[in-house]
């Protein structure tokens, strides 16, 4: 009798917990750690570490712990992790999931079990029919980043353009927010095999046409070979060569001296003046001995940003609903140099910079902030989300 | 497309079909005489990649670690050639498919092991860096100036090794007609050794000189494999000649395809159709190609000559 009595009272406390401060709050990150993607998720793994450091290994007070594991880029993959991190781990937060094709798999189930998802990718179905409000991005939208530089262009008053991509989605999705905003001739728009590492021949054909500028898409290892044989092709500085998501943090440490003079759009660099980067850029720095990468600072603003939900909520980090009002309400500021906010389909509201790639101090080459080309846009796909 | 851009694309054909050539010559005369289906070969062009470029830093000479890297590659192809694929010379294709591709999945690990997961990108030679101009208009880079130069060297060599050495008399001949060479007192096990060992310098040449221009990364010789094999198809198995021709073809096939046909179609759909169609079509071009070999020659453009 005074088992079940006792067992009567365990399950009353179990049920009745959510009324109570939580004792640990677990972040559930799932990312790309392995394969020739898996920089990018060592610059987030680098990042959530250093803010939960920062923090006192705390979220909104109470000890916390960030579950880590690796998607291996495969969907399939990052479905499971998801399903495990939910139901297993019990997780308070989910955040990662950079790449679109993961994310696009595993949002599914994260958002059914109405976890708080705070995530590192804009897809343009989860900005748009898919959107949530258990989701909130802090990167951005996919085509964003394009629709900055055709609108930096089209504002310069250029008139002609040149487009390369790899021949896939994400490919076709920048090419568009391209020529979303800009309005001149296209003199050609090449889409190259994805798995193609040798883009001597279309470099061949870039130099015949001769065009005024060329706008290309090659995300990470692909960026690295273009922009390193756009420079053994003899192209460097005499075709004005832009670029989404090839210039970066991540990839001007194995491009070096090619990408000087450049150009990129993006939500960040690490040369962003602005006292909460300055004093991030710093601790990163020392700590990795590298320079952080947009991808670095996204998975930062994320860890703050729960801390800052948590403090909200008093702890209670199982009221779901006040977590999720909690969220677009919160006083974050972004080491992008402005605080956190969210469109109505939970897509960031934020600035979108030209930078042009330098010789930083150290001699190492690094993305020069010329100027913020676009601000406080909503995504093209904003009216296909009906939030429920 | 002016002459000048044309002969440009020509260039770069006859730059991948070189590197083609050099993968490629290995594999058929594996193929030809040994009778071996090697899936392992596109390790010995990653391998060769990764040393050199380790060596390129260790050493500070790019010429020097290409040659140390070859060598290298040779030792390895030779003590794989004496662990598991002389114990398959007899078995069946199938075994020699399975066996080979647990080779292939073993050493792209290997690799991530020793060098770690992440890509390395090494850099062309500083003073081959720039271009050259070799007629008004026409700026080539010289390191690639330089592939076709080192690729068509190889390519000759060869040829007088396969066509006018006593070893190239016996290889020729075991490619005909194997159980008789080793009837008339040949060591054919050697021979074998002596083959792998040609083929693997090949294969890392081809890899070495890749490495500044590709990204060396686990799993980078997979896909040179599936283009090799491609290139022996049409060339006919076991040919050297046919292997050259086959590479140039393949490598000036696939240049023109990515290039030309995206403006051929937009003579007759739209720009949009065009722009997808175009890259689609490139893509499986060489494809096409082998298939419409296999259907009219299915012996090869060249193959051997056997009794």
């Amino acid at each position: 009798m005074i088992k079940t009595r006792v067992l009567f009272a365990m399950l009353a406390v179990a049920v009745a917990s959510p009324a109570f401060a939580a004792d640990k709050v677990k972040i559930g990150f799932i990312t790309t750690m392995s394969g020739p993607a898996g920089v990018v998720g060592k610059h987030h793994k680098d990042a959530a570490d250093l803010a939960l450091e920062e923090l006192g290994g705390k979220i909104g007070g109470l000890p916390a712990e960030i579950i880590y594991a690796d998607d291996q880029l495969k969907p399939d993959v990052g479905r499971q992790l998801a399903d495990s991190m939910i139901k297993r781990d019990k997780v308070n937060f989910m955040t990662g999931l950079t790449y679109s094709n993961i994310m696009v798999a595993a949002y599914p189930p994260i958002v059914a079990s109405k976890t708080p998802f705070i995530g590192l990718a804009g897809p343009s179905e989860i900005a748009g029919s898919m959107c949530s409000p258990y989701y909130y991005s802090v990167a951005w939208q996919n085509d964003q980043p394009a629709e900055a530089m055709g609108k930096y262009l089209a504002d310069a008053g250029l008139d002609e353009a040149y487009l390369l991509a790899p021949n896939y989605t994400a490919g076709k999705d920048n090419l568009n927010g391209f020529k979303r905003n800009f309005k001149g001739k296209i003199a050609a728009e090449i889409y190259t095999n994805l798995n193609q590492l040798d883009y001597q021949a279309e470099l061949s054909q870039v130099r015949a046409a001769n065009p005024k500028a060329v706008f290309a898409f090659y995300p990470g290892g692909l960026g690295v070979q273009f922009v390193k044989q756009w420079a053994q092709a003899g192209l460097q500085g005499k075709i004005p060569l832009y670029t989404v998501f090839a210039q970066n943090a991540i990839t001007l440490p194995a491009i070096g001296e090619s990408a000087e003079g450049n150009y990129e759009t993006g939500i960040y660099s690490p040369n962003i003046k602005n006292p909460t980067n300055a004093a991030f850029v710093a601790a990163y720095k020392k700590k990795y001995g590298y320079e952080p990468s947009e991808y670095a600072a996204i998975s930062y603003d994320a860890i703050k940003l729960m801390d800052a939900v948590t403090k909200m909520v008093k702890g209670k980090v199982e009221d779901t609903q006040a977590v999720l009002a909690a969220i677009p309400k919160a006083d974050v500021m972004s080491v992008r140099g402005r605080k956190l906010a969210f469109t109505a389909n939970h897509m960031p509201l934020q600035d979108f910079y030209l930078f042009k790639i330098a010789k930083g101090a150290d001699g190492q080459m690094t993305p020069g902030v010329e100027k913020v080309v676009m601000s406080d846009t909503t995504d093209a796909y904003a009216g296909e989300c009906k939030m429920k | 497309m002016n002459g000048v851009l044309a002969l440009e694309q020509i260039l770069n054909g006859l730059q991948f079909g070189v590197m083609l050539f050099l993968i490629t010559a290995g594999l058929t005369l594996t193929f030809g005489i040994m009778n071996l289906v090697n899936l392992a070969h596109g390790i010995l062009y990653m391998l060769g990649a990764y040393f050199c470029a380790s060596l390129t830093v260790a050493t500070g000479s790019f010429v020097g670690a290409v040659i140390l890297a070859s060598a290298a590659t040779v030792l390895v192809g030779i003590v794989i050639e004496l662990l598991t694929l002389k114990r398959l010379y007899a078995r069946n294709h199938l075994d020699q498919v399975l066996a080979t591709f647990g080779v292939v999945l073993f050493f792209n690990e290997l690799v991530r092991i020793i060098w770690g997961p992440a890509s390395i990108y090494s850099s062309v030679p500083p003073a081959l860096s720039g271009q050259v101009e070799l007629i008004p208009g026409l700026l080539y880079p010289a390191y690639r100036l330089v592939i076709i130069g080192v690729g068509l060297v190889a390519a000759a060599a060869l040829v007088l090794l396969i066509n006018f050495s006593k070893l190239g008399m016996l290889i020729r001949a075991g490619a005909s007609n194997r159980i008789m060479v080793s009837a008339i007192g040949v060591n054919i096990d050697l021979l074998n050794t002596l083959v792998f060992g040609l083929g693997a310098a090949f294969a890392a040449l081809a890899g070495a000189i890749a490495g500044p221009i590709l990204t060396v990364e686990s799993g980078m010789g997979n896909d040179m494999l599936i283009l090799a094999l491609v290139v022996i198809v049409i060339g006919g198995i076991g040919s050297i000649k046919g292997a050259f021709i086959a590479s140039l073809l393949v490598g000036l096939i696939d240049t023109f395809g990515r290039t030309m046909l995206r403006p051929l179609f937009e003579l007759f759909m739209t720009k949009a159709a065009a722009n997808s169609a175009g890259p689609a079509v490139a893509s499986m071009l060489i494809y096409l190609a082998m298939a419409l070999v296999l259907f009219f020659r299915p012996q090869g453009l060249f193959p051997p000559r056997t009794r």
